[in-house]
């Protein structure tokens, strides 16, 4: 019989409305997971005592049936969202301790729905960096990883390594640049950011504002539907949140793709590509087109543009975002004689090396005489890296990319971290989809010549996630990434 | 020309000047949060962590705060800008939670408009106005609590301001003075704000720089922040001038600094040197949309818009014959302007303008009383004014009435009847009287047939003494002369 | 643009980060290193192209005048490092 904790919140939510078992012995399953893989780092924050109060009311639930949608359901939350009275420190030593008074409106809709969280999830600190190395609490590791521990992915490595070694049965993340889809990918999950404006942002801790979005992270296609579903829509208290209608996207799954123009961008293949990431690029399209899908190819002409593009923006709005971390009003003070000293001291101990970089950056471009040749320059080449995605849908439904130009790699890479340009790259299929606010969802496709997961990207039009489930059922279905791994 | 000249040893020099101010957006709750903005509250209860900068909080905007700053642009005869962008503005200082203030940059809500003051010499300016934008206010720090530390209350944080900047208009500090009186006077019509500028609701920062008389362009100017009323900012204005004409002069040069008025003194200091300035870093406030305003919302603020003082006053001289000088007086405040409205309503608004202006300004400042509180209601100075108007009462009796309002409050007609004060217009009443005195004094008559005409006055005198002065003078004394002559 | 190590200095004090002696000579390099990088930008023709500042097509929604929260001074309080009396409390500050 499949463990418990290997379960789909859409198999678990069957078994459990059928009585197969309790919302408390499914949640002391997840439990006996996290203690017997803290090697894997992914969790910062446990909290199994309140995950099995809330067991126990979806219980009694699941009796009188009353049951939400994930009812029972045992969740990690990315310590990036704010969850009321339980710690949310982003992963930085500036919020320690730090409690919130206030709930999410993402969590507290996962709670209304009848979720239960198990803890909170490692990442990057204040989600910079692409290997959840920048986490004050030391990387989370890759389950996948053989002899040398390999990075989970960053922003959420927590999140992807707590979905593929069974910590729990989905996790929230969040991608600013790809911070759900490369850890999905190097942990063989599948991931989606969805539009920006589907999320809420209210409780979630800013990195980026115009850039950052949340997205679930899951065993499968189908659980992913059933958490967006869930997360998203409309709420009053992000004037950035979009009022628009959410589809049932579990009816996505399954369509028919027959006809479905599929979008290749020439600017995703350049020369010195990862021969099996290019290989497994090439039997995406073939899976796609034996289902009656054209292949259309298009081009993205300002790809290249992208990364350093992101690195003005997403930096100039975190030295912004992150001013308030001063030591005043929460988490770590480092006393000083004076105001300023009290300012310098608290956020020079309390940032790591990757955010104290970003936020130098960004109060760069954006001081009096570089505004125009950085930021502006910057915000100008967005509009036409976004119009490039308008001008392709023109010819397609959806894109086809792969997610990273690379699989895991071992925790301490040294070029990465000598120069810290080298990890940035990593993003480079990633970045773009965010500089233009689109819904993309990255699923593991297969495996490298050393056993690590690879991933495929689907990057779809505003507000049409729909198209994306549909064409990611097809190829999880035709790649059965999931039962090759047993 | 109301300009100031300073004359210095080589030359003569005129006073350049330019004003911001923040006035404080009169709203329930604040710009960004549903937070109260209630003044004198306990320390941080008005606080919504969006205020307290809370990590993951977001802001949201205030419709009130939008229709307030659109109203008044409107009363500053400005462009409304139907697209406009907030921005951050980014410092860090105790009472700055987020570490940025939201403010509007280069898209501001609205533009160039003017205000028209009136200058001693009886002449009018146009002042310019350059832009008025939206921004949040900061919290306050209190230092002296405690030697060591400072005290933050972030009550204030978020309230929304409108910072209104002129042209550098001003020459003098005459000028200034009477912009910020009609500005305050214009906002508190529109009733967007309080205009106190001793409590902080309005707070003005003094831009200054002098020139040679007939020079072209500016010379540096130095900026003086939180001048706290209108004659703190005139003596700030004429003392940072003289500073500056002095240093030209012994060949010095000015520097671009913020400097702070010591109101004990009258003198400015140093703060803030240039090189020590502020780098804002503004960029889009990226957790907030562009605000896109349409017509029709523009239109639904004009049409609550209220009469304004220029206008009001206009009216007053044209419609209801006021003096300039009393209409200009009567319309600074809007509550006057109202009051004497109603007062005036179907009465002598010149009679009733002269009651307000004299007795009735002059027993509130006896009683030490706001207008809103007067003894004397509005419609009962006008019933006064018509029992004089319409000879029921004298202006003597009229004064004796008026103080006993001001007492109880009381209806004057009704003083006038239960006092039996209502002049004597019964002509027969009157004649028998004035027979009666005539027949009582024949050495009197006597010498006034003889030519001593001042005894007309005693004879009415002893008339008005028997009728308790309730008859009408002017009938009494008609009626003796045709009697003795 | 190359950036010397006065504009480090300048940049760390804006973002109120200390760098050591020691380390303002790496860090201009790195800084430089990225710098040079994203000016590919300046490649690429923007004229006549407006700054994006927002992916949303829609215009910002108004909140209503309503009070809403507040009365919370514990709540707001709670996880300061220093209060008392019911305020935040800092080192002293000095203009």
């Amino acid at each position: 019989m499949t463990k418990l904790t290997e379960l789909t919140i859409a198999q678990a939510r069957e078994a459990l409305k059928k009585k197969e078992f309790s919302a408390v012995e499914l949640t002391k399953a997840y439990i006996d997971e996290m203690n017997d893989k803290r090697k894997y780092n992914a969790y910062v924050f446990e909290t199994p005592e309140k995950a099995l109060t809330q067991a126990q009311k979806s219980d009694e639930k699941y009796a009188n049936g009353t049951d939400g949608v994930l009812e029972g359901i045992p969740l990690g939350i990315k310590d990036l969202y704010c969850t009321k009275d339980i710690r949310a420190t982003a992963c930085s030593h500036i919020l320690d301790g730090f409690e919130p008074q206030y709930e999410s409106t993402v969590t507290s809709k996962l709670l209304n729905a009848g979720a239960c969280f198990l803890g909170k999830l490692n990442m990057d600190e204040f989600a910079m960096g692409g290997s959840n190395e920048t986490s004050y609490y030391g990387p989370a590791v890759n389950p996948w990883s053989k002899d040398v521990p390999l990075v989970a992915g960053g922003s959420s490595g927590g999140s992807a390594a707590a979905v593929a070694a069974n910590m729990c049965a989905a996790a929230t993340g969040t991608d600013t640049g790809g911070s759900i889809r490369q850890p999905s990918a190097f942990c063989g999950i599948t991931g989606i950011k969805p539009t920006y404006g589907r999320c809420s942002r209210y409780g979630i801790i800013a990195f980026a504002s115009s850039l950052d979005q949340a997205g679930p992270m899951c065993k499968d296609v189908r659980d992913c539907a059933i958490m967006l579903n869930v997360m998203s829509g409309y709420d009053a208290k992000d004037s950035t949140s979009a009022k628009v209608e959410v589809p049932n996207f579990e009816a996505f799954l399954n369509q028919d793709i027959k006809g479905l123009k599929i979008g290749i961008p020439a600017e995703y293949r350049p020369d010195g590509l990862n021969t099996e990431i290019s290989a497994l690029w090439d039997k995406g399209i073939e899976m796609l087109k034996a289902r009656g899908a054209e292949i259309v190819n298009i081009s993205l002409p300002h790809t290249k543009y992208a990364l350093p593009t992101y690195y003005i923006i997403a930096p100039a709005e975190a030295s912004s975002n992150l001013a308030r971390y001063d030591g005043l009003r929460y988490g770590l003070r480092v006393n000083g004689e004076h105001l300023d000293n009290m300012y310098i001291n608290s956020r020079t101990e309390g940032f790591g090396k990757e955010v104290k970089r970003r936020i130098m950056i960004g109060t760069y471009v954006l001081s009096a005489g570089y505004y125009d040749a950085y930021y502006l320059k910057a915000q100008k080449v967005r509009r036409l890296i976004r119009q490039d995605f308008i001008n392709a849908f023109e010819k397609c439904d959806i894109i086809l990319t792969p997610t990273s130009p690379v699989t895991a790699f071992p925790i301490g890479d040294k070029s990465m971290q000598e120069n810290p340009i080298n990890m940035w790259l990593n993003d480079v299929f990633t970045v773009s989809v965010n500089l233009a606010g689109l819904p993309a969802m990255s699923l593991p496709m297969g495996l490298s010549h050393d056993g690590l997961p690879l991933g495929l990207q689907l990057i779809g039009k505003a507000f049409d996630e729909g198209t994306i489930f549909k064409t990611a059922s097809a190829l999880e279905q035709d790649a059965a990434f999931r039962k090759g791994m047993k | 020309m109301t300009g100031l000249i300073i004359e210095g040893k080589t030359a003569s020099w005129e006073v350049i000047c330019g004003l911001e101010i923040h006035c404080q957006i009169i709203s329930k709750s604040k710009m960004f949060s549903g937070a109260s903005t209630h003044y004198g509250s306990d320390a941080n209860e008005n606080v919504s962590f969006v205020d307290a900068g809370m990590p993951g909080m977001l802001p949201t905007l205030n419709e009130r705060c939008v229709y307030q700053a659109v109203k008044t642009g409107l009363g500053l005869n400005a462009k409304i800008n139907k697209y406009s962008e907030f921005a951050r503005k980014n410092y860090f200082y105790a009472d700055l939670p987020q570490g940025y203030q939201i403010s509007q940059f280069k898209y501001p809500i609205v533009g160039e408009g003017h205000v028209t003051v009136d200058l001693s010499d009886g002449t009018t300016k146009d002042i310019g106005i350059e832009r008025l934008h939206i921004e949040q206010d900061a919290g306050k720090s209190i230092h002296d609590m405690a030697p060591d530390k400072s005290f933050i209350d972030l009550n204030r944080a978020g309230v929304g301001l409108m910072e209104i900047v002129t042209k550098p208009d001003f020459r003098s500090p005459e000028e200034a003075g009477a912009f910020l009186r009609k500005l305050r006077s214009i906002v508190r019509y529109l009733g967007t704000c309080d205009g106190n500028m001793d409590e902080g609701s309005m707070r003005c920062d003094v831009n200054v720089s002098v020139r040679k008389v007939g020079e072209e362009g500016y010379r540096t100017r130095c900026e003086m922040k939180n001048v706290n009323s209108v004659k703190f900012v005139m003596q700030a204005i004429e003392n940072e001038a003289k500073r500056h004409v002095e240093v030209y002069e012994s060949g010095g040069n000015i520097e671009q600094e913020t400097r702070q008025f010591d109101p004990s003194t009258g003198l400015t200091k140093v703060m803030r040197k240039k090189e020590f300035a502020h780098d804002y870093r503004y960029f889009p406030e990226p957790d907030l949309l562009p605000l896109v305003l349409d017509d029709d919302y523009i239109a639904k603020v004009k049409a609550d818009m209220v009469e304004l003082p220029d206008a009001k006053r206009a009216r007053f001289v044209k419609e209801l014959g006021l003096t300039a000088y009393d209409a200009s007086v009567i319309c600074e405040n809007k509550e006057t302007a109202d009051f004497f409205e109603k007062a005036a309503q179907g009465h002598d608004a010149k009679k009733v303008a002269n009651w307000l202006m004299g007795d009735f300004f002059a027993m509130l400042n006896e009683k030490k009383v706001e207008l809103k509180d007067s003894p004397v209601s509005a419609e009962n100075l006008g019933k006064l004014v018509e029992l004089i108007t319409s000879n029921v009462i004298n202006g003597k009796t009229a004064k004796d009435v008026f103080a006993i309002m001001a007492e109880t409050g009381g209806d004057p007609e009704k003083i006038v009847e239960e006092k039996g004060l209502k002049q004597v217009t019964d002509m027969g009443a009157i004649e028998a009287i004035v027979d009666e005195v005539i027949a009582s004094a024949p050495d009197n008559v006597a010498a006034y047939k003889a030519g001593k005409n001042n005894l007309l006055g005693w004879f009415v005198g002893q008339v008005m003494k028997k009728t308790q002065g309730k008859a009408n003078p002017a009938i009494v004394n008609k009626m003796i002369a045709e009697k003795l002559n | 643009m190359a950036i010397d190590r006065e504009t480090v200095r300048r940049i760390a004090f804006l973002s109120r980060l200390k760098i050591e002696d020691d380390k303002i000579a790496d860090t201009e390099d790195e800084f430089n290193k990225i710098l040079n990088w994203v000016e590919q930008l300046s490649e690429v023709n923007t004229d006549g192209v407006e700054p994006l500042v927002s992916v949303n097509d829609t215009n910002l929604t108004l909140r209503q005048d309503e009070v809403t929260e507040g009365n919370q001074a514990d709540a707001v309080l709670k996880n300061a490092p220093q209060a008392q009396y019911g305020y935040f409390t800092v080192p002293k500050v000095v203009e």
